[in-house]
Protein backbone atom coordinates (compact mmCIF):
# COMPACT_ATOMS: atom_id res chain seq x y z
CA UNK A 1 0.00 0.00 0.00
CA UNK A 2 2.47 2.48 1.44
CA UNK A 3 5.94 1.89 0.44
CA UNK A 4 9.06 4.29 1.04
CA UNK A 5 12.40 4.23 -0.06
CA UNK A 6 15.44 6.57 1.04
CA UNK A 7 12.89 9.62 1.78
CA UNK A 8 15.35 12.53 2.79
CA UNK A 9 13.39 15.15 3.91
CA UNK A 10 13.54 17.99 6.53
CA UNK A 11 12.62 22.23 7.21
CA UNK A 12 14.29 23.99 4.85
CA UNK A 13 17.98 24.14 5.58
CA UNK A 14 17.25 21.39 8.88
CA UNK A 15 17.39 17.74 7.42
CA UNK A 16 15.34 15.67 9.75
CA UNK A 17 14.93 12.73 7.45
CA UNK A 18 18.36 10.79 6.05
CA UNK A 19 17.23 7.49 3.98
CA UNK A 20 14.11 6.35 5.59
CA UNK A 21 12.33 3.18 4.48
CA UNK A 22 8.48 2.32 5.46
CA UNK A 23 6.38 -0.50 4.01
CA UNK A 24 2.84 -0.68 5.31
CA UNK A 25 1.04 -2.66 3.95
CA UNK A 26 -2.71 -3.16 2.60
CA UNK A 27 -5.28 -4.15 5.57
CA UNK A 28 -3.09 -3.80 8.31
CA UNK A 29 -1.90 -1.30 11.30
CA UNK A 30 1.72 0.05 11.11
CA UNK A 31 3.02 1.58 14.36
CA UNK A 32 5.70 4.35 14.26
CA UNK A 33 7.22 4.14 17.45
CA UNK A 34 10.65 6.77 18.43
CA UNK A 35 11.96 9.44 20.67
CA UNK A 36 10.88 12.73 20.87
CA UNK A 37 12.11 14.53 17.99
CA UNK A 38 13.06 11.45 16.11
CA UNK A 39 11.24 12.34 13.70
CA UNK A 40 7.99 10.66 13.50
CA UNK A 41 5.61 13.56 12.49
CA UNK A 42 8.10 15.13 10.01
CA UNK A 43 7.46 11.93 8.20
CA UNK A 44 3.97 11.90 8.19
CA UNK A 45 4.03 15.72 7.09
CA UNK A 46 6.30 14.57 3.90
CA UNK A 47 3.69 11.86 2.98
CA UNK A 48 1.31 14.39 2.81
CA UNK A 49 3.22 16.62 0.88
CA UNK A 50 3.44 19.29 3.51
CA UNK A 51 7.51 19.10 3.73
CA UNK A 52 9.19 18.17 0.61
CA UNK A 53 10.94 15.24 -0.45
CA UNK A 54 14.69 16.20 -1.30
CA UNK A 55 15.47 12.43 -2.21
CA UNK A 56 13.61 9.03 -2.11
CA UNK A 57 10.61 8.05 -3.01
CA UNK A 58 7.21 7.58 -1.37
CA UNK A 59 5.09 5.41 -3.83
CA UNK A 60 1.06 4.73 -2.87
CA UNK A 61 0.08 0.93 -4.55
CA UNK A 62 3.03 1.53 -7.01
CA UNK A 63 2.65 5.25 -7.69
CA UNK A 64 5.27 7.81 -7.03
CA UNK A 65 3.53 10.37 -5.34
CA UNK A 66 6.97 12.25 -3.94
CA UNK A 67 6.34 15.92 -5.15
CA UNK A 68 2.56 15.93 -5.52
CA UNK A 69 0.74 18.85 -4.07
CA UNK A 70 -0.87 18.20 -0.82
CA UNK A 71 -4.70 18.49 -1.88
CA UNK A 72 -3.72 15.66 -4.63
CA UNK A 73 -2.44 13.56 -2.24
CA UNK A 74 -5.28 13.87 -0.09
CA UNK A 75 -7.62 13.22 -3.17
CA UNK A 76 -5.63 9.62 -3.59
CA UNK A 77 -7.38 8.64 -0.73
CA UNK A 78 -4.52 9.96 1.72
CA UNK A 79 -6.28 11.28 5.28
CA UNK A 80 -4.52 12.69 7.86
CA UNK A 81 -5.39 13.03 11.57
CA UNK A 82 -2.30 15.73 12.44
CA UNK A 83 -0.81 15.32 15.87
CA UNK A 84 -2.28 18.81 16.75
CA UNK A 85 -5.94 17.54 15.82
CA UNK A 86 -5.75 20.88 13.80
CA UNK A 87 -10.02 21.51 13.95
CA UNK A 88 -10.24 24.49 12.14
CA UNK A 89 -11.80 27.20 15.25
CA UNK A 90 -13.88 29.15 12.49
CA UNK A 91 -15.64 26.22 11.72
CA UNK A 92 -18.66 24.47 13.44
CA UNK A 93 -18.33 21.19 14.20
CA UNK A 94 -20.89 20.40 11.39
CA UNK A 95 -18.92 22.35 8.92
CA UNK A 96 -15.44 20.97 9.67
CA UNK A 97 -16.65 17.81 9.23
CA UNK A 98 -18.48 18.69 5.51
CA UNK A 99 -15.89 19.91 4.34
CA UNK A 100 -14.62 16.58 4.31
CA UNK A 101 -17.76 14.98 2.79
CA UNK A 102 -17.04 17.50 -0.31
CA UNK A 103 -15.59 15.17 -2.54
CA UNK A 104 -17.16 12.09 -1.27
CA UNK A 105 -18.51 10.00 -3.75
CA UNK A 106 -22.66 9.41 -4.16
CA UNK A 107 -22.30 5.89 -2.78
CA UNK A 108 -19.09 6.77 -0.47
CA UNK A 109 -18.99 4.47 2.33
CA UNK A 110 -18.36 6.90 5.38
CA UNK A 111 -21.12 9.30 5.69
CA UNK A 112 -21.82 11.84 7.90
CA UNK A 113 -24.53 9.80 9.63
CA UNK A 114 -22.31 6.93 9.60
CA UNK A 115 -19.72 8.90 10.95
CA UNK A 116 -21.88 10.59 13.78
CA UNK A 117 -23.42 6.72 14.74
CA UNK A 118 -19.72 5.48 15.21
CA UNK A 119 -18.87 9.17 17.17
CA UNK A 120 -22.05 9.63 19.10
CA UNK A 121 -20.51 12.59 20.99
CA UNK A 122 -20.26 14.26 17.99
CA UNK A 123 -23.72 14.48 17.38
CA UNK A 124 -24.60 16.97 20.25
CA UNK A 125 -21.46 19.10 19.77
CA UNK A 126 -22.78 19.72 15.65
CA UNK A 127 -23.51 23.17 16.06
CA UNK A 128 -20.48 24.51 18.51
CA UNK A 129 -17.61 25.92 17.14
CA UNK A 130 -14.43 24.30 16.23
CA UNK A 131 -12.84 25.72 19.54
CA UNK A 132 -15.38 24.84 21.97
CA UNK A 133 -14.35 21.40 21.90
CA UNK A 134 -12.38 19.97 24.71
CA UNK A 135 -9.06 17.68 23.68
CA UNK A 136 -10.78 13.94 23.51
CA UNK A 137 -14.09 15.71 21.39
CA UNK A 138 -11.13 17.70 18.98
CA UNK A 139 -9.30 14.01 18.53
CA UNK A 140 -12.97 12.11 17.53
CA UNK A 141 -13.55 14.94 15.29
CA UNK A 142 -10.60 14.83 13.70
CA UNK A 143 -10.63 11.50 13.13
CA UNK A 144 -14.24 11.43 11.93
CA UNK A 145 -13.40 14.48 9.31
CA UNK A 146 -10.31 12.16 8.22
CA UNK A 147 -12.92 9.04 7.86
CA UNK A 148 -15.27 10.63 5.56
CA UNK A 149 -12.07 11.72 3.23
CA UNK A 150 -12.91 7.51 2.78
CA UNK A 151 -9.28 6.62 2.74
CA UNK A 152 -7.45 3.99 1.89
CA UNK A 153 -5.00 4.74 3.88
CA UNK A 154 -5.36 7.15 7.36
CA UNK A 155 -2.27 8.26 8.98
CA UNK A 156 -2.88 9.31 12.56
CA UNK A 157 -0.05 11.05 14.85
CA UNK A 158 -0.32 10.37 18.54
CA UNK A 159 -3.89 10.04 18.92
CA UNK A 160 -3.33 9.56 22.27
CA UNK A 161 -1.50 12.68 23.26
CA UNK A 162 -2.50 14.10 26.13
CA UNK A 163 -5.72 12.67 27.10
CA UNK A 164 -7.53 10.78 29.67
CA UNK A 165 -7.00 7.37 30.31
CA UNK A 166 -10.90 6.71 29.56
CA UNK A 167 -10.73 8.86 26.43
CA UNK A 168 -7.81 6.98 25.32
CA UNK A 169 -9.69 3.72 26.06
CA UNK A 170 -12.44 5.01 23.77
CA UNK A 171 -10.01 6.05 20.79
CA UNK A 172 -8.10 2.81 21.19
CA UNK A 173 -11.78 0.88 20.68
CA UNK A 174 -12.69 3.15 18.03
CA UNK A 175 -9.49 2.21 16.20
CA UNK A 176 -9.56 -1.30 16.53
CA UNK A 177 -13.22 -1.58 15.07
CA UNK A 178 -11.75 0.28 12.13
CA UNK A 179 -8.79 -1.92 11.92
CA UNK A 180 -11.43 -4.77 11.94
CA UNK A 181 -12.86 -3.39 9.62
CA UNK A 182 -9.82 -3.74 7.24
CA UNK A 183 -8.91 -0.08 6.93
CA UNK A 184 -5.40 0.16 6.66
CA UNK A 185 -3.64 2.87 8.84
CA UNK A 186 -0.38 4.30 9.79
CA UNK A 187 -0.14 5.10 13.56
CA UNK A 188 2.82 7.01 15.49
CA UNK A 189 2.57 6.55 18.85
CA UNK A 190 4.33 7.84 22.00
CA UNK A 191 1.99 5.30 24.13
CA UNK A 192 3.78 1.96 23.53
CA UNK A 193 0.95 -0.31 24.60
CA UNK A 194 -1.35 1.83 23.15
CA UNK A 195 0.58 1.36 19.53
CA UNK A 196 1.80 -2.53 20.25
CA UNK A 197 -2.18 -3.70 21.12
CA UNK A 198 -3.40 -2.14 18.02
CA UNK A 199 -0.48 -2.77 15.38
CA UNK A 200 0.11 -6.19 13.44
CA UNK A 201 3.65 -4.06 11.92
CA UNK A 202 6.67 -1.75 13.65
CA UNK A 203 8.80 0.45 12.61
CA UNK A 204 11.26 2.43 15.03
CA UNK A 205 12.79 5.70 13.88
CA UNK A 206 15.59 6.60 15.60
CA UNK A 207 18.11 9.75 14.06
CA UNK A 208 16.38 10.02 11.28
CA UNK A 209 15.70 6.77 9.67
CA UNK A 210 14.19 3.27 10.10
CA UNK A 211 16.32 1.46 12.75
CA UNK A 212 14.51 -1.56 13.54
CA UNK A 213 11.24 -3.44 11.96
CA UNK A 214 9.51 -6.52 12.67
CA UNK A 215 6.22 -7.35 14.32
CA UNK A 216 4.04 -6.20 17.13
CA UNK A 217 4.99 -9.42 19.15
CA UNK A 218 8.47 -9.07 18.72
CA UNK A 219 9.37 -5.38 19.67
CA UNK A 220 6.70 -6.49 23.00
CA UNK A 221 9.63 -9.64 23.38
CA UNK A 222 12.62 -7.51 23.08
CA UNK A 223 13.39 -5.61 25.76
CA UNK A 224 16.55 -4.56 24.22
CA UNK A 225 15.19 -2.82 21.11
CA UNK A 226 12.79 -1.29 23.46
CA UNK A 227 15.38 -0.39 25.43
CA UNK A 228 17.98 1.15 23.21
CA UNK A 229 15.68 3.36 20.83
CA UNK A 230 12.20 4.34 23.10
CA UNK A 231 13.93 4.10 26.28
CA UNK A 232 10.89 2.41 27.61
CA UNK B 1 -28.95 67.80 15.00
CA UNK B 2 -28.68 67.98 11.38
CA UNK B 3 -25.18 68.66 11.52
CA UNK B 4 -24.83 65.48 13.54
CA UNK B 5 -26.94 63.34 10.72
CA UNK B 6 -25.62 64.81 7.60
CA UNK B 7 -22.12 64.03 9.41
CA UNK B 8 -23.06 60.52 10.20
CA UNK B 9 -23.75 59.83 6.96
CA UNK B 10 -20.98 61.41 5.37
CA UNK B 11 -19.02 58.78 8.10
CA UNK B 12 -21.12 56.20 6.71
CA UNK B 13 -20.63 56.81 3.09
CA UNK B 14 -16.57 57.30 3.67
CA UNK B 15 -17.12 53.34 5.61
CA UNK B 16 -18.17 51.71 2.33
CA UNK B 17 -15.73 53.06 0.46
CA UNK B 18 -13.23 51.49 2.74
CA UNK B 19 -15.06 48.74 3.04
CA UNK B 20 -15.11 47.92 -0.36
CA UNK B 21 -11.70 47.76 -0.41
CA UNK B 22 -9.85 46.48 2.51
CA UNK B 23 -12.29 43.57 2.36
CA UNK B 24 -10.64 42.25 -0.19
CA UNK B 25 -7.30 42.68 1.02
CA UNK B 26 -7.59 41.06 4.71
CA UNK B 27 -9.18 37.92 3.27
CA UNK B 28 -6.33 37.79 1.07
CA UNK B 29 -3.94 38.70 3.66
CA UNK B 30 -5.56 36.32 5.97
CA UNK B 31 -5.64 33.45 3.54
CA UNK B 32 -2.22 33.90 1.69
CA UNK B 33 -0.22 35.64 3.72
CA UNK B 34 -0.03 38.17 1.09
CA UNK B 35 -0.05 41.80 1.06
CA UNK B 36 -1.27 43.79 -2.24
CA UNK B 37 -0.04 47.03 -1.97
CA UNK B 38 -1.64 48.01 -5.58
CA UNK B 39 -4.80 47.44 -4.52
CA UNK B 40 -5.38 51.21 -4.14
CA UNK B 41 -4.12 51.26 -7.25
CA UNK B 42 -6.84 48.87 -8.75
CA UNK B 43 -9.21 51.24 -6.99
CA UNK B 44 -8.00 53.70 -9.07
CA UNK B 45 -8.16 52.27 -12.49
CA UNK B 46 -11.83 50.92 -11.92
CA UNK B 47 -12.63 54.93 -11.82
CA UNK B 48 -10.71 55.71 -14.69
CA UNK B 49 -12.27 52.04 -16.21
CA UNK B 50 -15.53 53.73 -14.96
CA UNK B 51 -14.96 57.08 -16.96
CA UNK B 52 -14.27 55.45 -20.02
CA UNK B 53 -17.27 53.03 -19.99
CA UNK B 54 -19.42 55.89 -19.02
CA UNK B 55 -17.93 58.06 -22.31
CA UNK B 56 -18.88 54.47 -24.37
CA UNK B 57 -22.14 53.44 -22.71
CA UNK B 58 -23.30 56.78 -22.15
CA UNK B 59 -24.63 55.23 -18.73
CA UNK B 60 -23.84 55.59 -15.51
CA UNK B 61 -24.62 52.14 -15.36
CA UNK B 62 -21.97 50.85 -17.68
CA UNK B 63 -19.31 51.98 -15.57
CA UNK B 64 -21.03 50.53 -12.57
CA UNK B 65 -20.60 47.37 -14.78
CA UNK B 66 -17.84 47.47 -16.71
CA UNK B 67 -15.16 48.86 -13.95
CA UNK B 68 -15.34 45.69 -11.78
CA UNK B 69 -15.23 43.29 -14.71
CA UNK B 70 -11.86 45.06 -16.22
CA UNK B 71 -10.42 45.47 -12.46
CA UNK B 72 -10.55 41.53 -12.20
CA UNK B 73 -9.50 40.80 -15.42
CA UNK B 74 -6.37 43.38 -14.88
CA UNK B 75 -5.97 41.21 -11.19
CA UNK B 76 -6.26 37.96 -13.70
CA UNK B 77 -3.44 39.18 -15.22
CA UNK B 78 -1.77 40.32 -12.28
CA UNK B 79 -1.64 37.22 -11.06
CA UNK B 80 -0.50 35.15 -13.68
CA UNK B 81 2.05 37.10 -14.07
CA UNK B 82 3.47 38.28 -11.16
CA UNK B 83 2.05 37.58 -8.06
CA UNK B 84 1.75 33.81 -8.73
CA UNK B 85 5.63 33.85 -8.70
CA UNK B 86 6.16 35.80 -6.07
CA UNK B 87 4.30 33.38 -3.73
CA UNK B 88 7.05 31.76 -1.94
CA UNK B 89 9.30 34.95 -2.17
CA UNK B 90 8.47 36.17 1.18
CA UNK B 91 7.18 39.37 2.84
CA UNK B 92 9.50 42.09 2.28
CA UNK B 93 9.92 41.28 -1.68
CA UNK B 94 6.35 40.84 -2.05
CA UNK B 95 5.79 44.18 -0.47
CA UNK B 96 9.02 46.03 -2.61
CA UNK B 97 6.88 44.42 -5.88
CA UNK B 98 3.90 45.56 -5.10
CA UNK B 99 4.90 49.16 -3.95
CA UNK B 100 6.50 49.28 -7.24
CA UNK B 101 3.25 48.43 -8.91
CA UNK B 102 1.52 51.31 -7.24
CA UNK B 103 4.19 53.28 -10.29
CA UNK B 104 3.24 51.52 -12.58
CA UNK B 105 -0.21 51.25 -12.59
CA UNK B 106 -0.29 55.02 -11.78
CA UNK B 107 2.14 55.62 -14.88
CA UNK B 108 -0.13 53.20 -17.23
CA UNK B 109 -3.51 55.40 -15.70
CA UNK B 110 -1.45 59.13 -16.82
CA UNK B 111 -0.40 57.68 -19.71
CA UNK B 112 -3.94 56.62 -20.87
CA UNK B 113 -6.36 59.09 -19.41
CA UNK B 114 -4.28 61.49 -18.93
CA UNK B 115 -3.57 64.23 -15.45
CA UNK B 116 -6.49 66.36 -15.62
CA UNK B 117 -9.18 65.48 -12.57
CA UNK B 118 -12.35 63.58 -14.61
CA UNK B 119 -15.56 62.81 -13.43
CA UNK B 120 -19.07 60.46 -13.92
CA UNK B 121 -22.21 62.28 -13.47
CA UNK B 122 -24.46 60.14 -10.87
CA UNK B 123 -27.13 57.98 -12.51
CA UNK B 124 -30.65 59.81 -13.26
CA UNK B 125 -31.97 57.42 -11.01
CA UNK B 126 -30.04 58.83 -7.79
CA UNK B 127 -29.90 62.55 -8.60
CA UNK B 128 -31.03 65.30 -6.46
CA UNK B 129 -31.35 64.80 -2.77
CA UNK B 130 -33.54 62.97 -0.79
CA UNK B 131 -35.20 63.07 3.05
CA UNK B 132 -33.54 61.11 5.77
CA UNK B 133 -34.75 61.33 9.38
CA UNK B 134 -35.34 64.95 8.62
CA UNK B 135 -32.50 66.16 6.50
CA UNK B 136 -31.91 66.18 2.72
CA UNK B 137 -29.42 64.25 2.11
CA UNK B 138 -27.55 63.80 -1.69
CA UNK B 139 -29.56 61.09 -2.76
CA UNK B 140 -26.57 58.80 -4.84
CA UNK B 141 -24.63 58.83 -1.33
CA UNK B 142 -27.39 57.26 -0.30
CA UNK B 143 -26.69 54.72 -3.21
CA UNK B 144 -23.72 54.74 -2.01
CA UNK B 145 -24.19 53.60 1.70
CA UNK B 146 -27.14 50.79 0.42
CA UNK B 147 -24.66 49.36 -1.79
CA UNK B 148 -21.95 48.79 0.52
CA UNK B 149 -25.00 47.45 3.19
CA UNK B 150 -25.97 44.97 0.04
CA UNK B 151 -22.25 44.19 -0.58
CA UNK B 152 -21.35 43.26 3.25
CA UNK B 153 -24.41 41.30 3.63
CA UNK B 154 -23.67 38.94 0.43
CA UNK B 155 -20.62 38.46 1.60
CA UNK B 156 -21.27 37.64 4.80
CA UNK B 157 -23.78 34.97 3.62
CA UNK B 158 -21.52 33.74 1.41
CA UNK B 159 -18.96 33.47 3.91
CA UNK B 160 -20.92 31.73 6.46
CA UNK B 161 -23.58 30.02 4.61
CA UNK B 162 -22.40 28.50 1.33
CA UNK B 163 -19.71 25.69 0.68
CA UNK B 164 -16.98 27.79 -0.69
CA UNK B 165 -17.15 30.20 2.40
CA UNK B 166 -16.26 27.70 4.80
CA UNK B 167 -13.45 26.41 2.57
CA UNK B 168 -12.06 30.16 2.39
CA UNK B 169 -12.43 30.41 6.10
CA UNK B 170 -10.96 26.96 6.44
CA UNK B 171 -7.96 28.50 4.28
CA UNK B 172 -7.60 31.40 6.76
CA UNK B 173 -7.43 29.48 9.32
CA UNK B 174 -4.94 26.74 8.73
CA UNK B 175 -3.88 26.34 4.97
CA UNK B 176 -2.24 23.16 5.38
CA UNK B 177 -5.35 21.23 6.90
CA UNK B 178 -7.50 22.41 4.40
CA UNK B 179 -5.12 20.89 1.48
CA UNK B 180 -5.01 17.90 3.81
CA UNK B 181 -8.73 17.30 3.06
CA UNK B 182 -8.16 18.05 -0.77
CA UNK B 183 -8.89 21.34 -0.80
CA UNK B 184 -6.68 23.41 -3.73
CA UNK B 185 -5.67 26.47 -1.53
CA UNK B 186 -4.31 28.22 -4.39
CA UNK B 187 -7.20 28.36 -6.59
CA UNK B 188 -9.64 29.19 -3.99
CA UNK B 189 -6.84 32.15 -3.47
CA UNK B 190 -7.15 33.31 -7.19
CA UNK B 191 -10.73 33.43 -6.63
CA UNK B 192 -10.93 35.57 -3.75
CA UNK B 193 -8.02 37.82 -5.19
CA UNK B 194 -10.30 38.18 -8.12
CA UNK B 195 -13.38 38.70 -5.92
CA UNK B 196 -10.84 41.26 -4.66
CA UNK B 197 -9.90 43.12 -7.29
CA UNK B 198 -13.51 43.17 -8.26
CA UNK B 199 -14.59 45.32 -5.69
CA UNK B 200 -11.94 47.48 -5.68
CA UNK B 201 -12.72 48.59 -9.34
CA UNK B 202 -16.51 48.50 -7.88
CA UNK B 203 -15.75 51.03 -5.19
CA UNK B 204 -13.57 53.54 -8.09
CA UNK B 205 -16.37 53.32 -9.73
CA UNK B 206 -19.06 54.62 -7.45
CA UNK B 207 -16.50 56.91 -6.04
CA UNK B 208 -16.18 58.54 -9.25
CA UNK B 209 -19.27 60.52 -8.85
CA UNK B 210 -18.35 62.01 -5.95
CA UNK B 211 -14.57 62.13 -5.49
CA UNK B 212 -12.20 63.58 -8.43
CA UNK B 213 -10.77 60.91 -10.91
CA UNK B 214 -7.10 61.71 -10.12
CA UNK B 215 -3.89 59.39 -10.74
CA UNK B 216 -3.19 59.89 -6.78
CA UNK B 217 -6.84 58.36 -5.68
CA UNK B 218 -5.69 55.34 -4.88
CA UNK B 219 -2.98 55.99 -3.20
CA UNK B 220 -4.41 58.38 -1.03
CA UNK B 221 -6.82 55.91 0.24
CA UNK B 222 -4.48 53.33 0.46
CA UNK B 223 -2.89 54.03 3.93
CA UNK B 224 -6.89 54.47 5.60
CA UNK B 225 -7.77 51.39 3.86
CA UNK B 226 -4.51 49.40 5.42
CA UNK B 227 -5.35 51.01 9.01
CA UNK B 228 -8.70 49.19 8.69
CA UNK B 229 -7.53 46.11 7.93
CA UNK B 230 -4.72 46.54 11.07
CA UNK B 231 -7.27 47.77 13.38
CA UNK B 232 -9.78 45.29 11.98
CA UNK B 233 -8.10 42.22 12.36
CA UNK B 234 -6.75 40.26 9.57
CA UNK B 235 -8.49 38.13 7.85
CA UNK B 236 -11.94 38.60 9.57
CA UNK B 237 -15.20 40.18 7.95
CA UNK B 238 -16.25 41.58 10.87
CA UNK B 239 -13.02 43.26 11.34
CA UNK B 240 -13.09 44.79 7.79
CA UNK B 241 -16.78 45.83 8.59
CA UNK B 242 -15.84 47.63 12.17
CA UNK B 243 -12.25 48.97 10.88
CA UNK B 244 -13.97 50.66 8.05
CA UNK B 245 -16.92 51.91 10.69
CA UNK B 246 -14.27 53.43 12.95
CA UNK B 247 -11.85 54.52 10.59
CA UNK B 248 -14.60 56.42 8.22
CA UNK B 249 -16.46 58.04 11.61
CA UNK B 250 -13.05 59.09 12.73
CA UNK B 251 -12.12 60.66 10.10
CA UNK B 252 -15.16 62.08 8.99
CA UNK B 253 -15.68 63.76 12.15
CA UNK B 254 -12.18 64.27 13.09
CA UNK B 255 -12.32 66.86 9.82
CA UNK B 256 -15.25 68.77 11.00
CA UNK B 257 -14.48 68.72 14.76
CA UNK B 258 -11.13 69.33 14.76
CA UNK B 259 -9.29 69.78 11.89
CA UNK B 260 -5.99 70.28 12.95
CA UNK B 261 -6.03 66.88 14.88
CA UNK B 262 -7.81 64.68 11.83
CA UNK B 263 -5.30 63.61 10.57
CA UNK B 264 -3.09 62.50 13.60
CA UNK B 265 -6.55 60.86 14.74
CA UNK B 266 -6.58 57.41 12.94
CA UNK B 267 -2.94 56.78 13.63
CA UNK B 268 -3.70 57.68 17.30
CA UNK B 269 -6.58 54.82 17.15
CA UNK B 270 -4.18 52.70 15.40
CA UNK B 271 -1.19 52.57 17.78
CA UNK B 272 -4.22 52.59 20.33
CA UNK B 273 -5.80 49.17 18.84
CA UNK B 274 -1.78 48.02 18.42
CA UNK B 275 -1.03 48.46 22.29
CA UNK B 276 -4.21 46.81 23.42
CA UNK B 277 -5.74 44.45 20.83
CA UNK B 278 -2.03 43.60 19.25
CA UNK B 279 -4.01 41.06 16.39
CA UNK B 280 -6.71 43.80 15.79
CA UNK B 281 -10.65 44.01 17.03
CA UNK B 282 -11.73 40.74 14.78
CA UNK B 283 -8.82 38.78 13.85
CA UNK B 284 -9.96 35.47 11.78
CA UNK B 285 -7.43 33.48 13.91
CA UNK B 286 -7.80 33.31 17.39
N1 LIG C 1 9.17 23.50 11.98
C1 LIG C 1 10.39 22.97 12.25
N2 LIG C 1 11.50 23.61 11.85
C2 LIG C 1 12.73 23.08 12.12
N3 LIG C 1 12.91 21.93 12.77
C3 LIG C 1 11.85 21.24 13.19
C4 LIG C 1 10.52 21.73 12.95
N4 LIG C 1 9.65 20.83 13.47
C5 LIG C 1 10.40 19.86 14.01
N5 LIG C 1 11.71 20.08 13.83
C6 LIG C 1 12.82 19.21 14.27
O1 LIG C 1 12.74 18.00 13.58
C7 LIG C 1 13.07 16.92 14.43
C8 LIG C 1 11.99 15.87 14.34
O2 LIG C 1 10.77 16.42 14.77
P1 LIG C 1 9.41 15.63 14.71
O3 LIG C 1 8.34 16.58 15.07
O4 LIG C 1 9.29 14.91 13.42
O5 LIG C 1 9.62 14.58 15.87
P2 LIG C 1 8.63 13.49 16.43
O6 LIG C 1 9.29 12.19 16.25
O7 LIG C 1 7.28 13.66 15.85
O8 LIG C 1 8.62 13.85 17.98
P3 LIG C 1 7.44 13.86 19.05
O9 LIG C 1 7.34 12.47 19.56
O10 LIG C 1 7.92 14.80 20.10
O11 LIG C 1 6.20 14.33 18.38
C9 LIG C 1 13.24 17.50 15.82
O12 LIG C 1 14.62 17.57 16.09
C10 LIG C 1 12.65 18.87 15.74
O13 LIG C 1 13.38 19.77 16.55
MG1 LIG D 1 5.50 14.29 16.57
Amino acid sequence: MLEIDDLHTGYGETQVIYGLNLRASAGRVLAILGRNGAGKTTTMKAIMGLLPATRGSIRIEGKDIAGERTFDIARRGIAYVPETRDIFPSLTVKENLQLATRLAPANAEWTLERVLDFFPNLSRRLSNGGNELSGGEQQMLSIARALLMNPRLLLLDEPTEGLAPIIVRQIHEKLSELKAAGMTMVLVEQNFGFATELADDVHVIGRGETVWKGSSADIVADKAVQKKWLGV
Amino acid sequence: MNFWIVQALNGLQLSMLLFLLSIGLTVIFGLMHFVNLAHGALYALGAYVGVSAFALTGMYWGAFLLAPIAVALAGVVLYLGLIRRMRKAGPMNQVLVTFGLIFVLLDITRIIWGDLALSIPEPQLFTGRSEVLGVAYPTYRLFIIGLGLTVMAGLWLLLSRTQIGAMIRAGVDNDQMAACLGINVERLFFIVFCIGCALAGLAGAVAAPVLSVTPSMGTQLLIPVLIVVVIGGLGSLKGAIAGSLLVGFIQTFGAVLAPQLASVAIYALLAAVLIFRPAGLFPAKA
